[in-house]
């Protein structure tokens, strides 16, 4: 079969999934629900891989128009290149693992079937937006995702407090989407079409000077990708967001939706590398956001909020690669970043499946030896993100480093401050979980146990990936042959990406770089293994925290400043517009028509006096109206 | 002035007169004396107008027969002079008011009828009004009208009979 | 001695619609007005008495004989009109023992 056949198959099939789970799973055993669930996105996979091993040249595929007037078309149509198949390898591929999983973790879960057909129909909607072809399938792709999330997030809605969670993360989002829209508005007014192909040969080359124009685009285009991908200040709902399932923190917030604000980044980079002023923006607040988050996950306690801060972090780092038109190498880093976290998650929810849904890691301690899988993929997955050597988050951390470094050497140390806050955090997050002596009540001390296959199997895979996923784009200095394949895999046949020309330095810097970096985490490791493993140092209370230690684990009173800012107005005015407008102006104005009928009804029924004469009287009085009518409608 | 004008002016004129004597009597029997009067009146107009079955069977039918009825009713229910109702003022003002307004609206919708006037120079038939005349067109003209009036006279009198029957006999 | 018609002879239409007229209002004023329910049905005897003659009148007018011939089938109609009428205000009068108008209210709910 052919690409053009395949594609729509590969979207088509998480499709159907949901709606076979959706209209039949309440009756269908559990297994066979995940089953069908698991099936539909391996088989997704399996596609996309025939798909990328036949792909050559971009290939669009009409699928019908939508809207077909005067000024401008809108069409369904889907667009094959590199850069959306390899990403739907990720979706797919890290999509099937998390699916596994979740027949694991989820089985105690009345609503089982729901949250497939939820996942399915996230899948779906995901494929779409890194499938089409135009920014309006992207649009439709983004909202639909961020539908999939407050379903997710909000999962157990029981507890209220999960759904003010995904009401947050939603509204954020919708903050975002705005811009993203205008941004669309924006692109459709200025040059009619929404299309990729027809923007990049109207954009790249143009003798039109189009720097203003494309500054406005694309800063409105960043500010849609700041509210999914979680910047300052759209950030805050990640962290909420934790309220949802952990393989949902795995999929959505780890390795895919959050992504898809670099996505649309790396799509657009032609416009983004002709407006250098909203890529200096993307790169100061790329860089501030994992600074800020870096530092807030220190102090944080929850096993999955550091997590999360982790990776509101590491996005930043991608928008500073991003800002510095480094495409190529963000989506490294987004490849490697979707392995490592997606284990971190998904090892997360292990631990907190063998605790007995305990979260708070100073009730945790000592599990090495209780969970050993779990343990040394979550060891492999914390190397990893803090740049071990030759390890694949090593290769991608290293080679936006490397980046910064010619493009300015502030830059270059602020990165590695990032770099090395995150290797703080992930170690201590690491052996205060793993080592030490068991913290926790005796129950779940009983309670201890590794999880089924279904859920040890996608550690153990995604662990691999995390080691030996650095060979997908490796520096030039050793296989020269299969140096940055990545790079060049992307510059093929994606629009834009062909003409950057933009290289990591080589040769001796690059390995004096790397070894900087080694040596960092190295150091790094040992402090922690130091401070937290072997003094068997518990984080303390939150009372007594003092100092910069209580801004950490405060969060920096973001939530606190957004609240005073924004919430606290909004709730007052709709109280207040709720007083006025609707009970004493909209209630009385309805409750009075009512209430006007009922007195005219009570005027007229006077007026049926069951007299003879009185009836006799009007009688007559028609009698004369209905000849005076006649008359004047005889005379004129 | 012809004749024929000043003996139609005085008929209506005594017509109108009797009718509100009709109306404005006080006592209920003399109301219904008025308006016997009206009616001979009336069909001394019908004669007037060559209209000489319709006069006859005025007095036969109206005058003869119904009045009787009315009549007898009257006498019958033995009412008295202080039994008359009286109506309020407002009531007065209103009833003169609106029949003063109905009688120009009627009069304003029908002074345009007779715009065109009838040849006066082809000689009317005279014996228009003759019962022979009136019957050849009963017959046959309006022979259905016919037929069914005389189910409603059928219908009237078994009505009156039933309605007037006295209520122990429908008990048992 | 009859004349032709009163017509040729100076009276216009218009005298014998003003009159019909006129019949007509009084009557109306008197259904309005009497409170007597026997003197009430006179007074409708007397309208349909002011509409038959100004058929007549305009039968004559005209020289056809079908507005005669409606005259008569009005009077029909009088004729059974009045009978039902005075059977039942006869029963209403045995249980009401009064012929006012003003006490027949029943339609009022």
């Amino acid at each position: 079969m052919s690409v053009a056949q395949l594609v729509p198959l590969i979207i088509l099939l998480p499709l159907i999934g949901a709606l076979i789970n959706g209209i039949l799973g309440k009756k269908l055993p559990k297994a066979v629900v995940g089953a069908i669930a698991t099936g539909v996105m391996a088989l997704s996979f399996g596609l996309a891989l025939v798909v990328f091993s036949q792909l050559d040249k971009a290939v669009e595929i009409d699928l019908f128009t939508m809207l077909d007037t005067e000024s401008f078309s809108l069409h369904a149509r889907l667009l094959a290149d590199n850069l959306s198949v390899w990403m739907t390898l990720i979706v797919t591929g890290v999509g099937t693992l998390i699916h596994l999983f979740s027949m694991g973790y989820m089985k105690h879960d009345a609503g089982y079937y729901k949250f497939f057909v939820y996942l399915n129909l996230f899948i779906f909607a995901m494929l779409i937006l890194v499938l089409g072809s135009n920014y309006f399938m992207l649009f439709f792709g983004w909202e639909g995702v961020g539908i999939c999330s407050y379903l997710l997030i909000g999962f157990w809605y029981g507890d209220f407090k999960n759904t003010v969670a995904a009401r947050k993360a939603f509204i954020m989002n919708r903050v975002g989407d705005l811009g993203l829209l205008i941004g669309l508005f924006l692109l459709l007014f200025n040059f009619g079409t929404l299309e990729y192909s027809e923007l990049s040969a109207a954009i790249i080359g143009s003798k039109v000077d189009l720097s203003t124009v494309l500054c406005g685009i694309t800063l409105c285009l960043f500010i849609g990708a700041t509210g999914k991908s979680a910047q300052i200040p759209l950030f805050t709902w990640l962290p909420d967001a934790m309220a949802g399932p952990t393989p949902v923190s795995a999929l959505i917030h780890a390795a895919t939706m959050v992504t898809a604000g670099i996505f649309l980044v790396v799509r657009s980079n032609y416009m983004f590398e002709l407006a250098p002023m909203t890529q200096d923006i993307m790169l100061y607040i790329g860089l501030a956001t994992s600074i800020v988050a870096a530092f807030i996950a220190m102090r944080q306690n929850d096993i999955k909020k550091v997590l999360a801060y982790s990776t509101v972090s590491q996005l930043g780092m991608l928008f500073v690669a991003l800002g510095m038109g480094a495409y190529t190498a963000a989506m490294f880093h987004v490849t490697t970043h979707a392995f490592f976290k997606a284990l971190l998650f998904l090892g997360s929810g292990s631990v907190i499946h063998a605790m007995s849904d305990e979260q708070d890691i100073r009730q945790m301690g000592g599990l090495r030896k209780k969970i050993p899988v779990t343990h040394i993929t979550f060891l492999i997955g914390t190397l990893a993100i803090s740049g071990f050597p030759l390890l694949s988050g090593f290769y991608s951390k290293d080679e936006i480093i490397a980046h910064a470094f010619t493009h300015g050497t502030w830059l270059y140390v602020a990165l590695m401050a990032s770099a090395a806050l995150t290797a703080i955090y992930m170690f201590r997050l690491y052996f205060v979980t793993f080592h030490g002596s068991f913290r926790g009540t005796h129950e779940q001390e009983h309670h201890l146990h590794e999880g089924p296959p279904s859920m040890t199997l996608p550690l153990i895979v995604l662990a691999i990936l995390s080691v030996f996923g650095g060979i997908l784009n490796l520096p030039g200095i050793w296989l020269h042959n299969m140096a940055h394949w990545m790079s060049h895999h992307f510059e093929h046949n994606v629009a834009g990406l062909n003409l950057i020309k933009h290289t990591a330095p080589e040769g001796n810097l690059a390995l004096m770089l790397m070894i900087a970096a080694s040596v960092m985490s190295l150091a790094i490791l040992v402090v922690c293994y130091l401070v937290y493993g072997k003094k068997n140092s518990i984080p303390v209370a939150d009372a007594q925290l003092k100092g910069w230690e209580k801004w950490s684990a405060g969060k920096l009173y973001f939530d606190e400043l957004y609240n005073f800012l924004f919430v606290r107005p909004t709730e007052w005015l709709s109280e207040k517009g709720s007083h006025y407008f609707e009970s004493m102006f909209l209630h009385r104005s309805v409750v009075g028509v009512g209430q006007l009928i009922g007195k005219s009804g009570d005027l007229v029924r006077k007026w049926q006096t069951g007299r003879t004469d009185s009836y006799i009287l009007w009688m007559v009085l028609g009698l004369i109206g209905l000849v005076v009518y006649f008359l004047i409608y005889k005379y004129y | 002035m012809s004749t024929e004008l000043i003996i139609a002016t005085v008929l209506g004129g005594l017509t109108i007169g009797s009718a509100l004597m009709v109306v404005l009597s006080h006592h209920p029997v003399r109301s219904v004396l008025y308006l016997i009067v009206t009616f001979f009146l009336i069909t001394a107009n019908y004669v007037l107008m060559n209209a000489q079955f319709i006069a006859i069977v005025n007095i036969i039918v109206y005058a003869g027969a119904i009045m009787v009825l009315f009549l007898f009713v009257l006498m019958l229910l033995n009412l008295s002079k202080e039994d008359e109702p009286r109506s309020s003022l407002f009531m007065k003002v209103a009833a003169a008011l609106a029949g003063g307004v109905l009688f120009l609206v009627l009069f304003a919708a029908l002074k345009d009828a007779a715009i065109f006037a009838p040849q006066l120079a082809t000689p009317h038939d005279e014996s228009m009004g003759l019962v022979k005349n009136l019957g050849h067109l009963l017959f046959t003209k309006y022979v259905l009208p016919f037929e069914i009036s005389s189910i409603l006279f059928i219908a009237a009198m078994v009505g009156a009979v039933l309605l007037a029957k006295r209520d122990k006999q429908i008990i048992e | 001695m009859v004349l032709a018609t009163i017509f040729e002879s100076g009276v216009g239409i218009k005298f014998y619609m003003l009159l019909a007229t006129a019949l007509f209002v009084i009557g109306a004023f008197g259904v309005i007005y009497r409170k007597n329910a026997i003197i009430l049905l006179m007074c409708i005897e007397l309208m349909l008495n002011a509409a038959n003659l100004l058929l007549v009148a305009f039968s004559t007018y005209f020289g056809k004989a079908d507005g005669q011939l409606f005259v008569f089938f009005i009077m029909v109609v009088a004729a059974a009109e009045a009978t039902v009428g005075l059977s039942i205000l006869v029963l209403v009068f045995r249980n009401a023992r009064s012929v006012d108008i003003r006490l027949f209210n029943k339609l009022k709910d």
